[in-house]
């Protein structure tokens, strides 16, 4: 091969190793992007039917319920204006707490949150910045501009 | 009045600091050796000050000094003295003073061990670490004071996140900010070499140790995070591909990409220009990841409420440095000419496909982390983009890179046959395939996911092909050089790394269940049996302590415990995980809550080959030391 050739075969092989991988990775986005609405957007329609998605809000005081003994649990989440009920089997986090902020991941299914995965963060003061902005315009007092610094590095 | 001193030492570090920078760049510039001098010897003076007023932080947390805003946000009087200490970078404006203490003692080191290089050359690298500082250090003064007082003192302190109350957190960010600060080593020494226009195989031989430094910490701080998470925060996930994850392994992938790139610079004299970007992407991405993390811009466990003018000043800071360093590539690159060429089948090749495929990973992984700030910024939705895209776009460059890492590791410089080495590595790649089946149909009975026999006989291949160098020469009774036997360790620990994570992704067993005591429950051949709580005092929490009994099937194993703290000042509940380890598998148990019926919640977990994930990271590092120990990187003849 003349250097020219070989120059020629080397950027032939990098653009389409670097097509390649755009492609996998368009089509990883695809299927990943995980779309966030809050409980006013779910009940105006506005989120994906049969996709998953994330919901986030309060958890409302005194709505948790279990059958004593029973890992599935059903509470509410709102943002004050409307609110979506959830449901979820499984362990909760630690910081999960009636009255406290909360995203879920999940999917809807006749009107109901089914959740496989909820969210609380470390911080009993933190407010996951989605749910502190759609709760801006429904309920600014709850949301304090920011918490004290408090993280981990 | 210690804080006082504190900050006293903070701005007097800030001063000198722009002192190193002035002189050694100025004094470079215009060849002034007396002004050189004056930048070396501020270096020393930066680090006293900052040291001094790391020290002068330390004191406060540890005297209990609650008039100090800081010390009262994340400290308590019945904290432990280690968490005392520890919570100096617990938060964020301690943590900056770490950054800066870091940032001063990789200055100290460059100035102590370079009297190989020339005046000059020395004096532009301090010079520009001495601008990095005074950047973090205004940064630290300007928004974020540790020192501020609080008025009036509060009289109990708000105690330290009970998360970070951790051996494990002791450690974990020094190192990683080790790392992470350590790449502007290699970030000076690629704008020094653009000023100087001085970019040749003594450069790159240089900036090789730095650079390996850098990266052994860096694994390390990864490593040691991953495993925090595991038992900490994680109920058994050792990697959520969280933004600040993230944003500590794109600096980690675009610096191992450096260290082998810088290799060939060093060898052959060729990839100068792409050494010296990749050095100024690694120190960017070290930035950006302190700015994702420091911003609160993205959501993520680490990120929590933060000040919005501290992310602005961080991006300020990464502005200036990125669209500095490469400006002045623009300008200077085309003088920065390789020359030479290799063949197809060469080492060359294997390494630009290896900085290639690390690369790409990278930035499928920023696009990944920043999406979700694109899609904000343009209204178009608040999303987040979830582990699986992260898993495909992480596992299609890898997985040939691993593959080709162990066949590339026996190239030869220049010109390309592997005819010594292609009877040995067909075998080893034969028994790796063997050795996989063997794996996944005798020890797990079950094939697992499409990549498992894949990344097993990788996994294995790596380690074999790793093993082929310190065999053959031990069989010889020959000494290996540092440098090589560091290479054999350092892939010999991708190998397990390989093997840790297709073992644990591949044959994991995750079940949650609701068990009154006495009652039991069964995952991978393990009976757990629920023996009930107890309640337990600790220093400054109280827990709930549950007991199991295992069973491998006849035979009975330590009992395990796991408890749910509640720490008495914040009242943040925090599960801890009782985890047995042996050498194939960890078993996991976390206690969940109080179900009512006297039943509990818990999450039984069966993690096949976990440890090898860390064992793997630690022997990378190992192999980092070793081969920073070597002879050629200790000459201090001067090159003129």
């Amino acid at each position: 091969m003349t250097p020219r050739q070989r120059r020629i075969t080397w950027v032939v092989a990098i653009l389409a190793g670097v097509g390649l991988a755009a492609l996998v990775a368009v089509k990883a986005f695809d299927n990943n992007l995980l779309y966030f609405f809050d409980p006013s957007q779910v009940q105006a329609g506005l989120a994906p039917k049969g996709k998953s998605f994330r919901i986030g809000g309060m958890v409302t005081k005194g709505s948790v319920m279990r059958a004593p003994g029973s890992l599935e649990v059903r509470f509410v989440v709102t943002d004050f204006a409307h609110s979506v009920p959830v449901r979820y089997t499984g362990l909760l986090p630690d910081l999960f707490r009636e009255g406290q902020g909360v995203i879920a991941h999940g999917r809807l299914q006749n009107g109901e949150f089914m959740a496989d995965e909820v969210l609380a963060k470390h911080d009993e003061k933190y407010m996951p910045p989605e749910v502190a902005q759609s709760l801006k315009a429904s309920a600014p007092a709850l949301v304090t501009p920011y918490a004290p610094s408090r993280d981990t590095p | 009045m210690i804080p006082e001193l504190g900050t006293l030492a903070l701005v007097l570090a800030l001063l000198l600091a722009a002192m190193q920078a002035f002189f050694g760049l100025a004094g470079a510039h215009w060849q002034q050796a007396a002004w050189m001098q004056v930048a070396r010897s501020s270096v020393l003076a930066v680090w006293l000050a900052v040291a001094a007023s790391f020290t002068a932080l330390t004191l406060s947390l540890v005297q209990h000094d609650f008039s100090v805003a800081y010390v009262a946000q994340n400290s308590n009087s019945a904290l432990p003295l280690l968490y005392r200490v520890a919570a100096v970078w617990g938060a964020h404006e301690g943590s900056l003073l770490l950054w800066a203490l870091m940032l001063a003692s990789w200055a100290l080191l460059v100035a102590l061990f370079s009297r190989g290089l020339p005046a000059d050359f020395r004096a532009r690298v301090l010079g520009v670490l001495g601008l990095i500082s005074v950047g973090f250090l205004s940064f630290t003064l300007l928004t974020s004071n540790p020192f501020a007082r609080l008025i009036p003192a509060a009289l109990e302190g708000a105690d330290l996140n009970p998360i970070l109350q951790d051996p494990a957190l002791a450690i974990h960010p020094p190192m990683l900010y080790m790392g992470y600060v350590g790449t502007a080593v290699a970030f000076a020494f690629a704008v020094a070499a653009m000023l100087s226009g001085q970019l040749d195989t003594a450069w790159a031989r240089w900036t090789r140790p730095w650079t390996l430094a850098a990266w052994v910490c860096l694994t390390l701080g990864i490593a040691l995070g991953s495993w925090w998470a595991y038992y900490e925060l994680g109920w058994g996930g050792w990697w959520f591909w969280d933004p600040v994850e993230n944003a500590s392994f794109m600096p980690w992938l675009v610096t191992t990409a450096l260290i082998h790139s810088l290799a060939v610079t060093e060898k052959r004299g060729l990839f100068k220009q792409w050494t010296v970007l990749l050095a100024i992407f690694a120190f960017s991405l070290s930035l950006l990841g302190t700015f994702l993390v420091r911003s609160g811009v993205l959501v993520s466990v680490h990120a929590f409420a933060a000040d919005p003018s501290r992310g602005l000043f961080v991006l300020a800071l990464l502005i200036f440095f990125i669209v500095g360093a490469l400006t002045l590539y623009a300008f200077r690159a085309s003088s920065l000419q390789s020359e030479g060429g290799f063949a197809v089948v060469s080492r060359e090749s294997f390494l630009l496909l290896n900085n290639a495929l690390l690369v790409a990973a990278a930035g499928l992984i920023l696009v990944g982390t920043l999406w979700p700030l694109v899609m904000d910024a343009l209204k178009l939705g608040k999303i987040s983009v979830g582990p699986p895209y992260f898993n495909v776009v992480f596992l299609v460059p890898t997985v040939p890179l691993v593959l080709l890492m162990s066949v590339g590791m026996h190239a030869s410089w220049k010109r390309g046959h592997l005819n010594l080495y292609a009877k040995r590595l067909t075998l080893i790649a034969v028994l790796s395939v063997l050795g996989a089946l063997l794996i996944a149909l005798a020890a797990y009975h079950r094939p697992g996911l499409p990549l498992t026999l894949l990344g097993f006989s990788a996994g294995l291949l790596a380690i074999g092909s790793s093993l082929i160098d310190p065999w053959a020469q031990w069989r010889r009774g020959q000494a290996l050089p540092q440098a090589v036997l560091g290479r054999a360790i350092a892939h010999l620990g991708i190998g397990l790394l390989v093997m840790g994570i297709t073992g644990v992704a591949s044959y994991t067993v995750e079940r949650d269940v609701s068990l009154a005591v006495g009652e039991s429950a069964e995952i991978a051949g393990y009976r757990f049996t629920f023996q009930g709580t107890q309640p337990v005092e600790g220093p400054n929490y109280h827990a709930i302590e549950g007991r199991f009994q295992v069973h491998e099937g006849e035979r009975t194993l330590p009992d395990l415990t796991t408890q749910k703290r509640t720490y008495r000042v914040q009242q943040n509940p925090m599960t801890q995980a009782g985890i047995a380890v042996a050498w194939n598998r960890d078993l996991f148990v976390a206690l969940g809550e109080d179900l009512g019926g006297s039943k509990w919640s818990m999450r039984l977990q069966y993690k096949p080959l976990v440890r090898y994930l860390w064992i793997g990271a630690l022997v990378m590092a190992l192999g980092g030391l070793i081969a920073l120990s070597d002879r050629r990187y200790r000459r201090q003849t001067v090159i003129p």
